[in-house]
Formats: C-alpha cells, sequence, structure tokens
C-alpha cells in the first residue's frame, strides 16, 4: 500500500480546503519578499523555500504535519466562565472573541491533542497566535491543565508549542493567575517523571514566558523567534537606546544559556521524536512521514472543525 | 508634610489654610483663629471621608503608589524582630528592589521578602523603585527553598510596579527568574502568606504572590498590567488610563469576590499614608491570622493548599 498518496495527500488538502480561498494561490514571504506558490509552502510548513523565515502556523496545520499520519485526538478543554469581568475598552470582549472564532474557526488560543509522533504516543498543546495574538487566558490555562492531566493519565510526554503576545488583558487579573495555574500544570508533569518539552514559536511573551513555556525539560525555539518578558519598544522607551541587531531572538537566547536548541521547524519533528524517545528510553524510531497508526487506543479521530459562529 | 494626589487638591487648600491661620496664630499672641481652624478641620476632615468613601480604581491606583505610603522596609522594622538581611543570588549580584532575609514575627523566626521602592531619589535608584531584575527573583527562590528546608513560614509583602524591562533582566532571563520563583511558591513545604500593600504589578508580584493565602490593604491594586499600559494597547492612548483601571478590575473589593485574595485590610482615612502606624498594625495582625489558620498544616497539605487554590481560581465571575 502506498501509505503517501493515502495519507499524505489528503493531510495537505485538508490543511488547503479549511483555510484558502482560491484567489489566494500565491502567498508573499514576510521576510524575503519572494512569491510563493500556496501550496509549496504549506508542504514546507510555512517556512519560506527561499529564505528560509518562519511564518506563522496553526495549531491545526501543525498537528497534521506533526503527528503520524496527520491523525490525531483532540483533548476537550473545560470552559471557563466566559468574560468573566464583563471587560469593555473599545470594544466589548465577547465581540472581539466572536470576531476572532470567525476568523480562525477554532473556539480559542489553544488546541490539545493525542497521538503518536514516530510511533512515540504523546500529548501536545499548540498556541494559536492568530487568535487574539494568542493571548493567555482562563481556556489556555485550562488546555494546559488538561494536557497535564492528560498526559499524567495516559503515562505520556506534553510537547508544548507556544506563541503569546502575552496575557489576555480582558480577563483581567484572571489572565494574570494562570501563571501560577499553569506551574501547576507543570509540576504535574514533573512530579510523574514526564518530559515536558517546549517549542517556543514567533513570538512568545510576557507572562507565558515567564511561566510555563520557560520551565521545559528541553527548551526549544524556531529560528528567529522573539522569546522575551518585556518588549523590545518597552524595553527601547525604558532605558532609552537602542537595542542591538538580534536581541531577544532565538539564537540570542540561545547564546545567553536560556534555550537548550534552535531548530528549524522542518527538522523540529525528527527532532522531537529523538528526544522524547531518549528521555523515555524507547529504542529509536523510524523517522519520516508514518502512516496513521493502528487504531488500538480509544478512537483518535480525524479533528472536527468546530463550529463557527 | 502631606503630599497631595492631583484628586485631593481641594482638600489641600482646606487643610493649608488650617495650617496657615495656626502659623499666623503662633507668631501674633493675640490673634484668635482656633474657631476658624477648627471649623476648617472639620471640613477637611469631611472631606477626607467623602474622598475616600467611593475612590475610583484609577483613584486607587495613585493612593497605592503615593510616595509617603509604607513601604516593606516599615513594615519590616515595625513588626518583625531579629531581622537579619540575607543577599545575593549566589549567581551574579544582590538586587536591591527586593529586600529579604531571617526574621522574627511574634517571636516566631520566619522569612520574610518584599519588594522595595525607596522612599528618597537616591534611595529609589538604588532600589530600582521596586522593580526587580532576575537576581531578585533568585535571590527569593534562594530564601524560600532555605525556609522550607528548615521549616519557617515565608511572609512575603508585595509592592512593584513590574518586573524591570531592562536589557540585562532580559539576557539574564527574567521570563525564566520570574517562573522559577512561582513554581517555588509552589513547591515549599511551608506556610506563605502574602500581602499586597502598594502595587501587585503582574508577573513581578505573580512571583512573591502565590500564597497560601493571600491579603490586599483596603487601597492596593494587582493587576496583570498597570491601567496606563492596558490604555495604550487597548485603548491607543495612555491618557485613557482611569477607563482601563476601571474595567481591569484591580481593586481589592473585585479581587476578593473574584477569589484571587482572602482578605481585605482596612486602611486609615485618607490612606496608608495618613496612618502609617495604624496600617501596619493592621497588616501585623492580618499577618499572625492568615499564619493561624495554617496552624497544624503537615507539608503535603501546605502544598495541596496552595495548588488547589489556584487549580479552582476563576471559576466565578464577578456576577456570581
Ligand atoms: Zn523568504
Amino acid at each position: 500500500m502506498n501509505w503517501i498518496t493515502n495519507y499524505v495527500r489528503p493531510r495537505i488538502n485538508s490543511i488547503f480546503s479549511r483555510r484558502e480561498t482560491p484567489e489566494n494561490l500565491w502567498q508573499k514571504c514576510d521576510d524575503c519578499g519572494t512569491m510563493l506558490f500556496h501550496r509549496e509552502l504549506s508542504e514546507n510548513l510555512n517556512v519560506c523555500t527561499n529564505c528560509g523565515h518562519h511564518m506563522g502556523i496553526t495549531p491545526r496545520e501543525r498537528f497534521l504535519a506533526l503527528f503520524d499520519g496527520g491523525v490525531f485526538s483532540q483533548v476537550t478543554v473545560p470552559e471557563p466562565v466566559s468574560d468573566p469581568l464583563s471587560f469593555r475598552d473599545q470594544k466589548k470582549y465577547p465581540d472581539r472573541m466572536k470576531a476572532a472564532q470567525k476568523m480562525t474557526g477554532e473556539p480559542e488560543a489553544m488546541l490539545v491533542a493525542t497521538g503518536e509522533i514516530g510511533r512515540t504516543p504523546i500529548v501536545a498543546a499548540a498556541q494559536d497566535f492568530s487568535f487574539m495574538g494568542g493571548s493567555m487566558g482562563m481556556y489556555v490555562g485550562n488546555a494546559i491543565i488538561a494536557a497535564a492531566e492528560e498526559a499524567v493519565r495516559l503515562k505520556r510526554p506534553l510537547i508544548l508549542f507556544s506563541a503569546a503576545g502575552g496575557a489576555r488583558m480582558q480577563e483581567g487579573i484572571l489572565s494574570l493567575m494562570q501563571m501560577p495555574r499553569t506551574t501547576v500544570a507543570v509540576q504535574m508533569l514533573k512530579e510523574a517523571d514526564l518530559p515536558y518539552i517546549v517549542v517556543l514559536t514567533h513570538p512568545t511573551t510576557g507572562g507565558v514566558t515567564a511561566s510555563y513555556a520557560m520551565l521545559g525539560d528541553v527548551q526549544i525555539a524556531e529560528p528567529n523567534a522573539l522569546i522575551c518578558f518585556a518588549g523590545p519598544r518597552v524595553i527601547e522607551q525604558t532605558i532609552r537606546e537602542k537595542l542591538p541587531e538580534g536581541f531577544q531572538r532565538a539564537e540570542y537566547l540561545l547564546d545567553h544559556g536560556m534555550l537548550d536548541r534552535v531548530t528549524p521547524r522542518t527538522e523540529l519533528r525528527d527532532e522531537l521524536i529523538t528526544i522524547t524517545r531518549m528521555l523515555l528510553g524507547m529504542p529509536p524510531a523510524v523517522k519520516g512521514d508514518l502512516p496513521k497508526p493502528d487504531m488500538a487506543e480509544p478512537a483518535p479521530a480525524e479533528p472536527e472543525t468546530p463550529a463557527k459562529e | 508634610m502631606t503630599q497631595y494626589l492631583d484628586f485631593e487638591k481641594p482638600l489641600a487648600e482646606i487643610e493649608g489654610k488650617a495650617e496657615e491661620l495656626r502659623a499666623l496664630a503662633r507668631q501674633n499672641a493675640e490673634m484668635d483663629v482656633e474657631a476658624e481652624a477648627t471649623a476648617l478641620d472639620a471640613k477637611a476632615d469631611k472631606m477626607l471621608r467623602d474622598l475616600y468613601k467611593d475612590l475610583t480604581p484609577w483613584r486607587k491606583c495613585q493612593v497605592a503608589r503615593h510616595p509617603e505610603r509604607p513601604h516593606c522596609q516599615d513594615y519590616i522594622a515595625a513588626l518583625f524582630s531579629e531581622y537579619t538581611p540575607l543577599a545575593g543570588d549566589r549567581n551574579f549580584a544582590d538586587d536591591h528592589a527586593v529586600m529579604g532575609g531571617l526574621a522574627r514575627f511574634n517571636d516566631r523566626p520566619v522569612m520574610v521578602i518584599g519588594h522595595e521602592k525607596g522612599n528618597d531619589t537616591k534611595s529609589r535608584i538604588e532600589r530600582n523603585f521596586g522593580m526587580a531584575r532576575p537576581e531578585g527573583y533568585r535571590k527569593a527562590v534562594r530564601l524560600m527553598e532555605m525556609a522550607s528546608r528548615f521549616g519557617l513560614p515565608v511572609i512575603t509583602l508585595v509592592d512593584t510596579p513590574g518586573a524591570y524591562p531592562g536589557k540585562g533582566a532580559e539576557e539574564r532571563g527574567q521570563s525564566e527568574a520570574i517562573a522559577r520563583a512561582t513554581e517555588t511558591c509552589l513547591q515549599i513545604g511551608v506556610p506563605l502568606v502574602s500581602v499586597i500593600i502598594g502595587e501587585g504589578g503582574s508577573g513581578g508580584a505573580v512571583a512573591f504572590a502565590t500564597a497560601n493565602r493571600v491579603a490586599m490593604l483596603e487601597h492596593s491594586v494587582y493587576s496583570v498590567i498597570s491601567p496606563e499600559g492596558c490604555a495604550s494597547i487597548l485603548w491607543k492612548d495612555a491618557e485613557k488610563m482611569r477607563e482601563a483601571a476601571e474595567a481591569l478590575r484591580l481593586t481589592a473589593q473585585d479581587l476578593k469576590q473574584l477569589g484571587v485574595i482572602d482578605r481585605i485590610i482596612k486602611e486609615p482615612l485618607g490612606g496608608a499614608h495618613r496612618g502609617k502606624s495604624a496600617t501596619i498594625d493592621s497588616v501585623g495582625q492580618a499577618i499572625d491570622a492568615m499564619l493561624t489558620e495554617l496552624d497544624g498544616k503537615d507539608r503535603a497539605a501546605l502544598i495541596s493548599d496552595r495548588r488547589r487554590k489556584f487549580l479552582n481560581m476563576g471559576n466565578k465571575g464577578l456576577a456570581a
């Protein structure tokens, strides 16, 4: 059976069908300006085939490429109280939420799933920067707690992809409280001796960096990702000087001892397989695209597309 | 002499007038101003009552930042004996924005840690206005771990605009330092109680306030972002800080209702700076009460108490 045609192609198709409109067959690289054929870009995980620049990728696209055969099963995240503060700035918070849901087709800024990578069972969580800047509120906190609980229950490692402009200001203090809440989640994994691997993607800032995103056993970042507590603009305003080139970028953090590795997105999957299998004491894996796993575990179904509003 | 906040201007006029009259009388033996001055006092008192009866969130921010508000070192000096400061993160430096050390609270040995803003230009610069660098959080981690090993309760006093947004701070891992401090708060097997005495600024505050019990002074604030910062991001106008302060629900009263803090400590009329020793006494009583609530809990119970508290937090909104 030729599994590449059977499984890999539908995976790519599904990316197309969900997000892209037909007139959008070409996309310009944010960095070098090259016009890239959308399909090619998507197959390369939104990394520019000309200059290697890493563009944004949604959790769903990432998971389709990460899991064997693009198959994963979504973990249900407990719904928090919506709009707990009745927050209103220039817009009402519920209106901002609805707009983000409509734009992304996702209910919130984090997706949690179980599945296999290189036949290694894992739990993965990924933050969605396109959903209100990936900002961390009650839902994201609940998602990370659910991911950790699922990992502990199934005795699997947790791989977390972070991407956030920071806290969800519209949830005020409750967004701040996600720093201790998600730290409790990380502690659950550590107590169960389960690997917790963080992949920091562009950008990861503020309270997210200052909690679960910096507490991994292994810290990997995608090239040139901005990773910081205070953003460069705030720092420039405070110290009134220009910051050096590359400041707070992944490579800079690597140089300063804050990361283990900087790894291109296209090589991440293999690297994650290698690392998790060693940490779990498993033999080396077969790498590359793998077919859909045997369905021994309870029905890892095709991910559902959440209802749009 | 009291420094007045902008909304206290009418009060400043009346209190100033009373002061002036009394000064005149001191120079002029035959002048009798007492009746008039007393009337002004009464008027000032009523005005103070009115002003502070229903402080808006933004005014609370101003009171919380008042330069004469009692600071960490005032509480340590008044409430603790044998305070023995311990310095340094054993790695890079000693951060003067964070003070801490061994001390006795009601004769019981404890570890006390807090942000210190300083009280004049020189000390404010030395203390970096209470904005800690990674070294400050790493010093706190060291002290908390020591306290846990020797069974000493930890008391934290929170008063910071936030962690310092500086170049060196970022290079030395501000995020990681804050994350580890929060993690340590959750791990230690001794009672951890926290009082937000002024400003609870974002992650820089959480790193100390992830405690079994959290109290707040009546006019303190605790927020994910400063109202000015929030206004400039969401309203695209930093001058909209009043609206932002309103929307963020950063007052002790709102946070109590949300279940984020456990108790509110009353301040004297006109704010903590108008009655420092009364404020400090009340804070001392609150710390004592919070420690008493945790008496008899073993290490495992203290750790799980803290975890449960934060895991369950936020499951009700303000409407509830
Ligand atoms: Zn390019």
